[in-house]
């Protein structure tokens, strides 16, 4: 078992799949199809991150260096927690970005979201950590993969 | 229980995060200072130049949680006292193909709350019918700070545009943070509000043998650098050192793809843009890192970008150009390089569906013209939607859509042409 931990933006407690990306996450390109589609899950569509392209992250562990692209990023995560499709835990290895940092505090203050999210776990979580993986997140932001 | 702040913040924010102004906006203030405390902002600054720019400008019917929040704050009487400009409109059936299924399915279905969601955006200040555009910055458009000012706009070019081209100071802000700051007018001290934040941690050398495309150098350094700042030396060979009409249209293209490709918020050029004339290479932040850009590369790069048409191996049938919206010089010299081809190749007409895109005021002026008349009669369209938006109607999946713009390959299906390889299949030399 290996340990990390990180900075709380929003903390919780979760247990379960990792699905991670080495590369930044373009939040515009990953979740606007299954927002489009109404889709009661999340699968990604952004045709350039093979690390998670297709792949469903709807209730996953997304662990991540950071989010780019569009700045409707942090209202597309709004949207997405409002629609109750979005990723349990957000786990960034780096500082978070403003774009996600403004989409988890709408979720929170505007949505009363409970998406977690921790950042500044650090380069060797993201380099341990598998998709498919089984990782536990507790309160204080500590993320263990089991 | 109410939010610990972490910032320092003046008796008047206090005031209004506590609700002496009402509960909107105490909620409003929360956001923004949840935000700085992210950012670990010692404090809130002055918004110097008080019109806005926001992002979202369609009315796409799954955006409920944006219309809750816009009634909130328009029921309690709040709004953006300078006004703003916003992204270009989703749709415009006259001059984008549309079958009576697709228009159906824009204005009922998908963009359903448009109408609506434009009235919430004219009370809250927007300044008029035609300030949707990316570009908000165009002379046309008139939304220009100065060098300096503090903004608290979104839109990835814009923003990219205006901290690299007009010195102005703005974070990488999402929707809604943009008129929430507007509104309070003020945002929290970080990242690019900072000297130290505007440094750069890359050198980037541009060592081509001719000049690279805006579109895909800038790709290149987005994917390189991803949201650190890039000083690039080198290119001033190949776009000279003055801001004219030509140098600005090509680092808007060249920044979008900067910002769409990574997330790019500023960029220094050397020479060129503003702070890099003043400060030079002491922009240039302790310990940066290096990439070189040649010929090799950028081909590279270009060779990288995936074709996802559903039907890959057939030709395209429909062009878009103008993403971000094209400037005036831009759309004029498109405008020559179809009437011209179209005569090199003995056609009259274009031979697949082109729109191009641009602001509505630069369309307003283009269309009284006479290069506008010859235009119209090779079947080109003239638009000021926001092509992604248009691509965002599922039925368009089937099409095959082409662009030289990276930021509309990258948020859609379309497939990314090099400008003269477009230019040739749109004319018809291709067949």
């Amino acid at each position: 078992m290996k340990e990390f931990k990180g900075r709380v933006i929003n903390g919780g407690c979760y247990k379960g799949e990792a699905v991670v990306s080495h590369q930044g996450v373009n939040t515009l390109a990953t979740f606007q199809s299954s927002a489009l589609a109404h889709a009661n899950h999340v699968t990604v569509a952004d045709q350039n991150n093979p690390d998670i392209y297709q792949k469903n992250i709807t209730g996953k562990a997304l662990c991540l260096p950071q989010t780019i692209g569009s700045t409707t990023g942090g209202m597309v995560l709004q949207v997405i927690c409002s629609m109750g499709i979005n990723p349990a835990c957000l786990l960034f290895s780096e500082h978070i970005d403003s774009l996600a940092g403004a989409g988890v505090i709408l979720s929170v203050v505007w949505e009363n979201s409970d998406i977690i999210a921790i950042d500044q776990l650090g380069q060797e979580f993201l380099d341990t950590v598998k998709t498919g993986d089984i990782i536990e997140v507790t309160e204080d932001g500590t993320v263990r993969i089991v | 229980m109410a939010y610990q702040y972490k910032m320092k913040l003046t008796p008047g924010q206090k005031a209004i995060l506590e609700g002496s102004e009402g509960p909107v906006k105490a909620k409003v203030m929360e956001t923004i200072v949840r935000y700085g405390d992210m950012f670990e902002a010692s404090r809130l600054v002055k918004v110097t130049h008080g019109k806005g720019h926001l992002v979202t400008s369609f009315g796409l019917s799954l955006l409920k949680p944006v219309y809750r929040t816009m009634d909130e704050l328009i029921e309690a009487g709040l709004k953006v006292k300078d006004g703003f400009t916003v992204d270009p409109g989703p749709y415009d059936f006259e001059n984008t193909p549309c079958t009576l299924l697709d228009k159906l399915l824009l204005k009922t279905v998908l963009y359903g709350k448009q109408g609506a969601y434009e009235e919430q955006l004219r009370k809250l200040g927007l300044v008029s019918k035609d300030a949707f555009s990316c570009a908000c910055y165009f002379d046309e458009m008139g939304n220009i700070p100065k060098k300096g000012d503090i903004l608290s706009w979104a839109e990835s070019s814009a923003v990219n545009y205006a901290n690299s081209v007009l010195g102005a100071r703005c974070n990488r802000n999402s929707g809604m943070i943009d008129i929430f700051g507007s509104i309070v007018g003020y945002v929290p001290e970080f990242g690019l509000l900072t000297d130290e934040g505007r440094k750069a941690k890359w050198k980037v050398t541009v060592k081509t043998k001719k000049k690279p495309l805006p579109q895909i150098l800038g790709s290149a350094i987005g994917i390189k650098v991803m949201e650190d700042v890039p000083y690039v030396v080198g290119l001033d060979k190949w776009i000279g050192t003055e801001l004219n009409d030509e140098c600005k249209a090509y680092l808007k293209d060249f920044g979008a793809a900067t910002a769409s490709n990574g997330a790019v918020g500023l960029y220094h050029m050397d020479k060129v843009t503003p702070e890099a004339v003043e400060q030079g290479e002491s922009l240039l932040a302790e310990g940066y890192r290096e990439y070189v850009i040649d010929d090799a590369e950028l081909e590279r790069v270009y060779n990288s970008y995936p074709n996802i048409w559903r039907k890959p191996d057939k030709a395209g049938n429909l062009a878009f150009i103008g993403c971000p919206h094209l400037s005036r010089i831009q759309l004029e010299d498109w405008a020559d390089r179809i009437i011209a081809g179209l005569g090199a190749a003995g056609r009259k007409k274009v031979a697949v569906d082109t729109v191009l895109c641009t602001a509505p005021p630069v369309k307003e002026a283009f269309v009284k013209t006479a290069r506008y008349a010859e235009l119209v009669k090779t079947g080109t369209k003239v638009t000021s939607i926001c092509p992604l938006m248009y691509t965002s109607n599922p039925l368009t999946k089937s099409k095959r859509i082409m662009t030289c713009s990276n930021k509309l390959r990258t948020y859609s299906m379309a497939r990314y042409f090099k400008d003269d390889e477009l230019l040739a299949i749109i004319t018809g030399k291709e067949d």
